[in-house]
């Protein structure tokens, strides 16, 4: 299995990125932004950071490079497609997942752990070999405009149709983020994205590997 | 080449955690009397072509899901603006 991790100018955990996906299984590379190449990629990693320096909005202006265009194409035909942090504001910006990002309620810069329910949720393409519903996971958040929203209808939409997937358990939400979401997937399933950076937990010396869990879910439907 | 000034608000009914901040340092710099304040963007630019500007703005310059925009062009003899 080949990863693919983009990486714009501002971004800063595509590295971390490429080491859990080898973690998860399989081969990472790093996706240059001016590159439209992801002819040998399975899945796609758009990861943490300040693409752009957040100018504009976060993920405002990474969204029009030539690797998203591709990312979407490759979104459209089906492939796998995970956004951390910056990417799932990447995401949301390209209209690849519903909703927005917006700046934390409490107007500061978090950095802190979290605990994150996992919600009605199948891997990327359906597999249930490595389906993490109903876990609870131990993931560190980095962030100062992760609060979620939508417009109250698109939430009730999504919560009927399972698009969400990922929440902050009670307690733990550290934004703002309406009803509680830390990450959603499109209508198909394949795209998915999360504000908590799952690349950061892979590893006993960081204090929590369930971060290898949200890789290996997306890479157990291709194994 | 038409100047123009782009006005970024968010939406009403969105938090503003900015404009709640700013609203509530007023009192203690001794403004009373204050509220609703809402913080947003603003970008000026010249076009070439200004009947591409509300595409600009939809696609790149505001969020159409959480902020209005409004385009004022901008008189070149001065620099009240004018209504397009």
């Amino acid at each position: 299995m080949r990863w693919g991790v983009l990486q714009f100018p501002g971004s800063c955990d595509e590295r971390d990125a490429l080491r859990a996906c080898e973690l998860a299984g399989g081969e990472a590379r790093l996706v240059w932004h001016e590159t439209r190449d992801l002819d040998d990629v399975d899945a796609v990693v758009v990861p943490g950071g300040f693409s752009y320096g957040d100018y504009l909005r976060a993920g405002a202006i990474a969204r029009f490079s030539p690797a998203m265009e591709a990312v979407a194409e490759f979104a459209a035909a089906g492939g796998p497609v995970l956004g951390i942090c910056n990417g799932f504001q990447v995401l949301c910006e390209a209209g690849l997942l519903p909703g927005a990002l917006l700046v934390n309620e409490g107007m500061r810069f978090v950095c802190r752990q979290v605990e994150l329910e996992v919600a009605a949720f199948s891997p990327p393409g359906g597999g249930q070999s490595s389906n993490i519903a109903g876990e609870t996971l131990s993931i560190p958040a980095k962030h100062g405009e992760g609060r979620y929203w939508a417009p109250d209808e698109t939430l009730d939409a999504l919560e009927a149709s399972g698009q969400v997937a990922f929440r902050y358990a009670p307690g733990q939400n550290p934004n703002g983020s309406a009803r509680e979401i830390a990450g959603v997937r499109n209508a198909a399933g394949n795209v998915l994205g999360l504000m908590p950076h799952p690349e950061h937990a892979v590893d006993e010396m960081t204090g929590s590997t369930d971060g290898l869990r949200v890789f290996e879910s997306v890479a157990g439907v291709l194994a | 080449m038409a100047r123009a000034r782009v006005l970024i608000r968010p939406k009403e009914g969105i938090l503003d955690p900015q404009g709640k901040a700013v609203e509530r340092a007023l009192p203690a710099l001794g403004f009373e009397g204050v509220g609703h304040v809402r913080v947003g963007r603003m970008v000026e630019l010249e076009a070439e072509d200004p009947a591409r500007l509300p595409e600009l703005c939809e696609k790149l310059l505001a969020n159409p899901l959480i902020e209005d925009f409004e385009i004022e062009m901008i008189n070149a003899a001065s620099s009240a603006p004018t209504n397009p």
